[in-house]
Formats: structure tokens, sequence, C-alpha cells
């Protein structure tokens, strides 16, 4: 087999190049959100529900259906770590909380887990990103950081 | 148009075909050729009506659920299946007769082919007839519990099942070339459409299981629930390995005719052989990374496949260095003299050589491509654009880039050649590529920078997000979504222009001497041949081991961590189409499957 001196070299750097991608791809876990937890399914997860467990930590069970998340308006205060516990009623929907980098898959019958720090108040839209039906474009809902109506 | 009787007995094969230009073949393998290139690329028409379509609602041009008559969720499904399915299928599998036939100097089984030809056929009519009727608004990846009508699936499984049988004669052919050419190295184009169908066939029977077990008898109402995620482990075991399926018919020309068409010679022809058996092992193993987002899949499992598809790029990365190095060798011969010269001395322009246009421009769109992609499968990255515009920005600058314009400029080559006519407007004919890549630029970037921005795919903005009088009103997605729009119009003229070329060529009287003729290209070196990489059994085990590894995990998941199976929902209303029946003893953990539906 003939090698190139070029082709040896480009084998070099792909290889290299690669490696930073790979690893890349595992520093990030650390940092940024990682993959959606794992869970079994369990009934519980299915009625939409927001818990409080203390001041800065939430639970919220996301009841996606055709076409509408329960709850469709969460509020919480600044700083609030929150539990996202996602399921379907029916189809399968999506869960794109925007700016927060939380991208989850509703699946009936399967219980999606995501854990999400908000630091800067604001309203965080969540969009349906699958099909799901004639409706799919009027599918969506908010995280409200800070508003002083959640006082 | 059944075939044994028109055919000719007697086949002639001419002793050296390439050097005369072409060779002849019997009349019915034309006509198989002309219909498996002129059914898709009728039906073309359609999908590319709905891809201009779904720009103008994105950008709230239109407000409305329906224009003419059609959904824009039927339209998208049309879009889909029409473009990516059946245009793909098609052109793959008269793509295989045609280099297998030319390579191996000897014609396919004649029955056998046109029996893969009505399956695929009649599996076509079904689909289309059902998501024409409205009755399968399921987009292309047709996740359940959504159900479209059981015909659309049956024509699916029909269309695949077809594209199957070829496979099983060209091997047949493969080693009864082998056996008269121990010693010599299997032509690469041959190696490749071999590899492409093999792949074919492993990936689509995870599609084939998917459609014929678990959603035919649950869409006819005979088992009651579904289990969605193992469904949708099952498509993308199918789903990730297609987008390779449409991809190697390209690297193909990549390889063979390419440098052949710019003047020049092959760099490494045994770097085409190590990148084929490296998508031999990897194409298929890595569709979970389709699924970072979904419940019930272990990280683990996630990650490994990650990792996988960062294999997937190795061939890849060969084949960009391979082509460039081919392309810098003819552009030198073409008298190019600095570093980066040759680009300036290629043929880009030259209506002769229209092919390599359509090829050129599809390589340059795929370094996009190949980048956006490499973001998709980092699973950290995925979270910013898992299933929102980023993904068909994405994917237009694969499947419609150098995947489309390859099956267009080989289509009408192929056409041409082996009817004899001359094209139909050559200028416009290597102008349109050009046009194409323009168009995907500059409609991929809205879809990208959109991504960034949480704009959704597949979603019918014009009602709200893009409607000024909506509640949702979105103004952030107005940029973005207009340059959708700009790039789509574009790509619609270039792709109405080629059809106009393929079907007024069609309409041409012969004028030259109709044979099968590819460009063949030379190596640069003289490699000699290395029995590893002219043997399919050790990539054959390879690959089986990587796909148990790689995918017995992932099952187990599917399968043990949902509960309730889901029943069937069509996309026009909230409640099943049928409650799910009382639980009995041997539906899975009794306990938990009771009625879940019935406490809404």
């Amino acid at each position: 087999m003939i090698i190139d001196k070029f082709e040896k070299k480009v084998i070099l750097i792909t290889g290299a190049v690669l490696s930073l991608f790979i690893f890349s791809m595992l520093y990030g876990r650390s940092k940024y959100n990682d993959l959606p937890e794992c869970l079994p399914f369990d009934k519980a997860y299915t009625e939409p529900k927001i818990t409080k467990l203390d001041d800065k930590t939430y639970q919220v069970y996301v009841v996606a259906s055709m076409w509408q998340f329960q709850p469709s308006q969460i509020y919480i205060p600044v700083g609030s770590e929150v539990d996202f516990f996602v399921s379907s009623k029916d189809v399968v929907h999506g869960f794109n909380i925007h700016e927060k980098n939380v991208n989850l898959m509703a699946v009936y019958g399967n219980i999606n887990k995501q854990t999400v720090k908000f630091d800067e108040p604001g309203v965080y839209k969540i969009t349906c990103h699958e099909y799901c039906g004639v409706g799919h474009q009027n599918m969506q809902a908010e995280v409200i950081v800070n508003d002083p109506a959640a006082k | 148009m059944t075939t044994q009787t028109t055919e000719r007995r007697t086949h002639r094969f001419p002793a050296l075909g390439l050097e005369q230009g072409g060779m002849q073949i019997s009349r019915s393998l034309k006509r198989l050729i002309y219909w498996e290139l002129g059914i898709p690329l009728a039906l073309l028409s359609i999908g590319i009506y709905h891809g201009l379509m779904q720009v103008i609602y994105r950008a709230g041009v239109l407000q409305q659920p329906a224009f003419a008559k059609l959904d824009y969720y039927q339209g998208l499904t049309l879009h889909g299946v029409i473009n990516a399915i059946v245009l793909t299928t098609f052109f793959a599998v008269a793509f295989g007769h045609a280099t297998i036939t030319f390579y191996l100097k000897r014609e396919i089984n004649k029955t056998l082919g046109w029996i893969s030809f009505w399956l695929m056929t009649v599996g076509t009519a079904m689909a289309a007839w059902a998501m024409l009727a409205g009755k399968a608004s399921v987009l292309y990846t047709f996740y359940p519990p959504l159900k479209g009508h059981p015909l659309f699936y049956l024509g699916t499984a029909l269309l695949i099942v077809g594209s199957w049988i070829p496979l099983y004669d060209w091997a047949r052919l493969y080693r009864q070339w082998k056996r008269e050419n121990p010693t010599t190295k299997t032509p690469l184009a041959v190696l490749g459409t071999l590899v492409n169908f093999i792949i074919w066939f492993v990936c689509t029977l995870a599609v084939a299981y998917e459609v014929l077990v678990l959603i035919l008898p649950w869409a006819l109402g005979w088992t009651p629930t579904i289990n969605v995620t193992l469904a949708r482990t099952l498509f993308w075991f199918f789903g990730h390995a297609l987008v390779y399926f449409w991809l190697l018919p390209a690297y193909v020309m990549y390889y063979n005719f390419l440098p052949k068409l710019a003047g020049g010679k092959l760099f490494s022809d045994t770097a085409g052989r190590i990148a084929l058996f490296g998508f031999l092992l990897f194409s298929v193993p890595v569709g979970v990374h389709h699924q970072f987002a979904d419940p019930s899949i272990t990280k683990g499992v996630k990650l490994f496949q990650g990792i996988l598809t960062f294999g997937v790029a190795i061939p890849s990365f060969i084949t960009a260095f391979t082509i460039a190095a081919s392309l810098e060798y003819a552009g030198r011969k073409r008298g190019a003299k600095s570093l980066l010269g040759f680009f300036a001395k290629l043929p880009y322009l030259d209506p002769k050589r229209f092919l390599f246009a359509y090829l050129i421009c599809g390589l340059f769109i795929f370094i996009f491509g190949g980048l956006t992609g490499i973001v998709n499968s980092s699973s950290v990255l995925n979270n910013t654009i898992h299933n929102t515009a980023w993904l068909p920005g994405h994917f237009h600058m694969t499947v419609a880039g150098p995947v489309f314009l390859a099956i267009i400029g080989m289509s009408l080559y192929m056409y041409s050649k082996t009817a004899g006519k001359k094209i139909f407007m050559p200028r416009v004919t290597v102008i349109i590529p050009y046009l194409w890549t323009i168009g995907i630029l500059i409609f991929s970037t809205g879809l990208s920078w959109g991504g960034l921005i949480g704009e959704p795919r597949r979603t019918n903005l014009g009602m709200t997000y893009l409607n000024p009088k909506h509640a949702l009103y979105t103004p952030e997605w107005v940029p973005t979504t207009m340059l959708g729009l700009l790039g789509g119009i574009i790509m619609f003229i270039a792709a109405t222009l080629f059809l106009v070329v393929f079907f007024g060529t069609m309409a041409k009287k012969r004028t030259e001497e109709a044979v099968l003729e590819l460009p063949v290209s030379e190596s640069i070196h003289d490699e000699k041949r290395i029995p590893l990489l002219d043997s399919f059994k050790p990539w054959l085990v390879t690959m089986a081991v990587i796909l148990v590894v790689a995918y017995v995990p992932a099952f187990i998941d599917a399968t043990r961590n949902p509960g309730p199976g889901a029943p069937r929902f069509t996309p026009d209303n909230p409640m099943p189409v049928q409650e799910v029946p009382a639980p009995t003893s041997n539906v899975i953990k009794g306990d938990k499957t009771t009625s879940y539906n019935k406490t809404r």
C-alpha cells in the first residue's frame, strides 16, 4: 500500500481533530446540560404538577398533549433549579426551552428528565418542535422567572 | 411493458467496451433504467412544489392551514417521502444496475430487475395515494402513535422490499466475475454499489420489522397498542444508515467519475476502498444519535453511538482528501502553477462535461453539510439545535446538496447516453447546479440561524409564530424565514429548470449511438491488490459485531424502560381512534397499564 507523505500528514491531522471533537463532547457534559436522565416509566409523573421542594428547587411534571403543555405557565424565582419530568398523553411532542439548551422528546408511556437552572429573570418560551398533528403550530408554553406575580 | 417478449435473446458485449466509448445493452435493460429514472423525476415535480410551498408558509406569506386543497403537513409528508425516499431509492437501483452492468461487463437478470421495478412502483403508488388523499399526513418518519393509512405503510414496505431484489442479482454477478477474475481488483464502483446495498439491506431489516410487525397490525387495529420508543429506535437504526444509502452513489461518482471529468486521475484507489469499508462498519450502529433527546435510552448507549458517529466521519475525511488531491492533479495537468491555482483551472462551465459541475457543486455544499453534522452528533451541542430549523438546514446541505445534485446530474447523463440523445439546453444544464448552490446556501443559512434561536422544524409557522396578528408571533424569526424563502425560491427555479432539461431531453430524437457509458478514472499510482480490501467476509463479520455491541443495549432499553404502549391517534384528533382495552395479565406489568387514557 502506497501512502503519500501528504496523506500521512492528513491522517495524523484527522486523528487529532477527531480526538479533539470527542474530548470536547465529553468535557462539555460537565459544563453544560448533559443528555436527559433515563427513567423507567412511572405513572406518578403523568399528572401535570409543580412542586416546590425548597426556595430554589422545583419539580415540574410537564404533560404534553395535542396541542398544549400542562402546566402552560411556570412561575419560579431567579436562581431556581428545576427538574422537568416530561411525558405525553398522546403522540410524540417536542419540548425545547429557548436559550436554556433544554431539548427533550415527550413520548407516550415514557418519562424524560432534564434539570436546568434559571439564573436570569425573563420569560423563557417552551416550543413543541415535533410535528404532533394539525394544531402543532399552536403549542407553546413559558417559564416566567422572577415575575412579581409569583410571590 | 413486461420484458421477455420484446427482449432480444442475443446480448451483444463488445470485448473492449471502454475503448469504444460505451457498452451495448439490451433494450429491456435500457427501458428499465429509463423508467427507474423517469418515474421519481416526474414525482419530483410534486416534491419540489411542496418544498416551495413550505418556505412560503414558514415565512408567513401564507397564514393558513392549506393551499390548493393540500395541507401544509400533507405537503411536508409528500416532500419528504418523494424527495428523500422514492427519488433516492429508485435512483440507487437504476444507478446500481448501470454500474454493475458496465464495470462487470455483464447484464443483470431482467426478470428480477422488472419484478423489483414493479414492487417499487406499486408500493410508491400506494403510498402516494394515501398521502395525496390526506390519509397519511404523518411525515416521512411516521412516528407512532400518529397513525397513517395502512396502505401508506404497506406501500413503503413494498418500495423497500423491491429495492432488495437487485442486491441478490448483483451479488450473483459479482461472484461469477470473481471466479473468472480471482486476482483482479474488484472495480471500485462495483464495490461501492455492493457496499451501499448491503448497508441498505441491513438497515431496512429494522424498518421492515417496524412497519410489518409493529405498525401495520396496530394501524389495522389488530394489536391495541404500540411501544413508541421501540418503534423510534427501529426507525433510527434504519434512518441514519439511510443517509449513507443516499450518499454512497454520489461517492461512487466522486471516486470513479469526477477525476476523469476534471481531466485527471484518481489520487488513490486504495483510499476509496478503505472509505467504503469504513462506511460498511459505521453507517448503521450510530442511529441512536438521532435519539439523544429521547427518554428511556440510557446515557451510555447514546454516548457510545455518539462516539461511533465520529467514526463515520473518517471515511468522509478520507474522501475529502483524496478527491481534493485528484482535483489538484487535474488542475496542474491543465496548467495550474501556484499552491491553490488548480481550483481556477477546472472545467466548471463546460457543457460537454456538465456532470462535473453537478458533482463539484455538491462537494462544495457538502463541506457545510459535514460541519453542521458534526454539531448534531455532539450530544451537548445537540441540546441547542435538536429538532429546530437547524436540522433541515443541515440535511438539505447533504441530501439536497451532494446527493440531489449527483442524482439529477447522473440521471440526465445516464439517460442521454443510453438513449443516444443530445442534452436539451446544454448551457442551462451546466448553470443549474450553481444556481442550486446559491439557493441552498441562502436557504440553509436562514434555517441554521433560525434553529440557533429556537425556530422549530416541521411547523406551519405562518399560522402562528410568523403571523403578526397572532399572540405567538415571534419577530426574531422574520429574517431567518425570509432567507429560507429567498433560498427556497432560487432552489425551486433551479430544480424546475432541471425538470425542463430532463424531460426536454427525453422528448428529443435519438441522434447518437445509444450505449451505456460511464466516465472511467484511472489511478495515479498503480496500487497492488490488497486481498483484505477486496473481500467482504471480514468486513461483514466486523460490521455484525459492532452492530450487536452498539444496538443490543439500545433495544433492551427500548423494551424495558417504557410503560404502557400507545393507542392510535390521527393528526386531527386528541382522542385516540379507539380506547385501550382493559389490561389483561399478559400486558406489560399489569398494574401500570390500567387505562392511562380513561383518566382524562
